[in-house]
């Protein structure tokens, strides 16, 4: 199972719209990626929130078609 | 979910101060972002249980509800979640992670 780049792209900033994302494929294989998402829509929420709303824009992705994606947030 | 699994992830946050649920154990874990925050814990000489989600499928899938996180490894202090590896490793590395041991009044390597 695997998942690409750009389609992980797509998922994060349909849901967080004028988003910065940068997405690396850490081990060339689609499974292994690290992502850093700068949005205003972070702003006055905690870590682990923030963190959520990425996970929650993967609509139940991550930890199933994606296996590891590691996620840095900057507001 | 599952009565059972809920009152054994309570049972254990509650009987243990600091908690990581991973894959593998703290002497040998399974994964590399469970072998991060198990490494970092040890470098802070943290006093911590290790719980081995791949023993059991039914807390593997439990604690992500629970939790409602969906990966592992996941962090608790006195029963609250701290995060997951990335998380984790960012309160490492800015001095958070230190602080809230510090206020949650647990031992480590200062």
């Amino acid at each position: 199972m695997a998942m690409d780049l750009k389609e992980i792209e797509k998922y994060i900033k349909e849901a967080l719209p004028g988003a910065v994302v940068e997405i690396q494929d850490l081990a060339g294989d689609g499974n292994h990626y690290s992502a850093t998402i700068t949005s205003s829509k972070f702003s006055g929420k905690s870590k682990i929130e923030q963190h959520k709303m990425v996970y929650n824009s993967l609509k139940g992705k991550m930890g199933n078609e994606l296996h590891a994606l590691a996620i840095k947030t900057k507001e | 979910m599952d009565q059972k699994i809920k009152e054994l992830i309570t049972d254990e946050i509650t009987n243990n101060p600091v908690c990581l649920f991973m894959k593998g154990t703290p002497d040998a874990p399974q994964c590399g972002f469970s072998m991060a925050v198990s490494n970092m814990l040890k470098i802070l000489e943290v006093n911590y249980k290790g719980i081995n989600v791949l023993e059991d499928q039914t807390l593997r899938e439990g604690i992500k509800e629970f939790s409602d996180w969906p990966t592992i490894p996941q962090l608790y202090i006195k029963k609250e979640f701290i995060g997951g590896c990335d998380i984790i490793k960012e309160m490492y590395e800015n001095g958070e992670l230190k602080k809230i041991l510090e206020d949650k009044a647990i031992n480590f390597k200062k």
